[in-house]
């Protein structure tokens, strides 16, 4: 049986954004990504779990040092995208289309390269309260 | 006398920014929420309205009219904008939460049935932080 635990942090961030493919007509735009491509943007509450997986340290009992985790997720995420225009104050969505698929992504990315590659890592984020994403899956 | 309540969603970006002030002055009295390109929030709003039960129906109101004139006179004119730039009835006003609770009682309180009082208006800006108008 594996000794395996998951262990979830909570964090959440506003920001402001629109959907747009520059590429595309505004008709197309407005076609495919409808009130979400308001030129003078929309936003969200958006609501970040970080998830990771792996065995109690036993030294510690613990399979991460939440106050690490906590740290991380505010140093690499929360103050890059808190009260920011994804679309015009963030480097990662510059060329990237802000959804929220795109979003827990880069977050995933981001923390990966700051996370022991011996823990396994999930990240869920949520649009809204009905709209929410996993990568990877 | 019943309070029936109706909780209706919006997502909108907006700034917290006085136009008379200097950007310094904007950024030392709202802080992140100055930021110039905006930020955002899923709003929750709940309205309230009181009045009698009517006999022959049983209801306070129709809730699907109450549903129909948040979405005509609310919803529809926030939903996916930017406070600041795309609302009419926000126009030269600071796009604070307490400002977003008062323009949307005046939004809907001359459209209620005659027998139907306004009583309040909660918006939540996040989970953790909401506004409540009276309209007093």
């Amino acid at each position: 049986m594996s000794n395996k635990v998951a262990v979830y942090r909570k964090e959440h961030f506003n920001a402001a954004h629109r959907l747009h493919n520059p590429e595309w007509t505004e008709q197309v735009n407005d076609q495919v990504f409808g009130k979400c491509n308001n030129p003078n943007y929309h936003g969200h509450n958006y609501e970040l779990i970080v998830k990771v997986v792996g065995e109690p340290d036993p030294r510690t009992g613990y399979v991460m040092d939440m106050k690490l985790l906590s740290d991380l997720i505010k140093e690499y995420i929360l103050d890059r995208f808190d009260h920011k225009n994804l679309n015009l104050d963030t480097a990662e969505f510059r060329l990237l289309n802000p959804t929220a698929e795109n979003i827990a992504v880069v977050i995933y990315r981001i923390l990966r390269e700051q996370i022991d590659t011996r823990l396994d890592l999930q990240v869920r984020l949520y649009e809204t309260e009905r709209n929410f994403v996993e990568y990877p899956v | 006398m019943v309070h029936l309540t109706r909780l209706a969603h919006f997502n909108a970006a907006h700034k917290l920014y006085n136009p008379n002030w200097s950007k310094e002055k904007n950024e030392e009295v709202f802080g992140v929420c100055a930021n110039e390109n905006w930020h955002g929030h899923n709003f929750d709003l709940y309205v309230t309205v009181k009045g009698e039960v009517d006999a022959d129906t049983g209801f306070l109101m129709d809730v699907k009219k109450l549903k129909a004139l948040i979405k005509e006179h609310v919803t529809d004119k926030v939903d996916h904008k930017n406070l600041n730039l795309d609302v009419e009835f926000l126009r030269g006003k600071l796009c604070s939460t307490e400002n977003l609770a008062m323009g949307i009682w005046s939004q809907l309180a001359p459209h209620l049935p005659p027998n139907v009082q306004l009583h309040c208006i909660k918006l939540y800006e996040t989970a953790r932080i909401y506004v409540e108008y009276f309209g007093d």
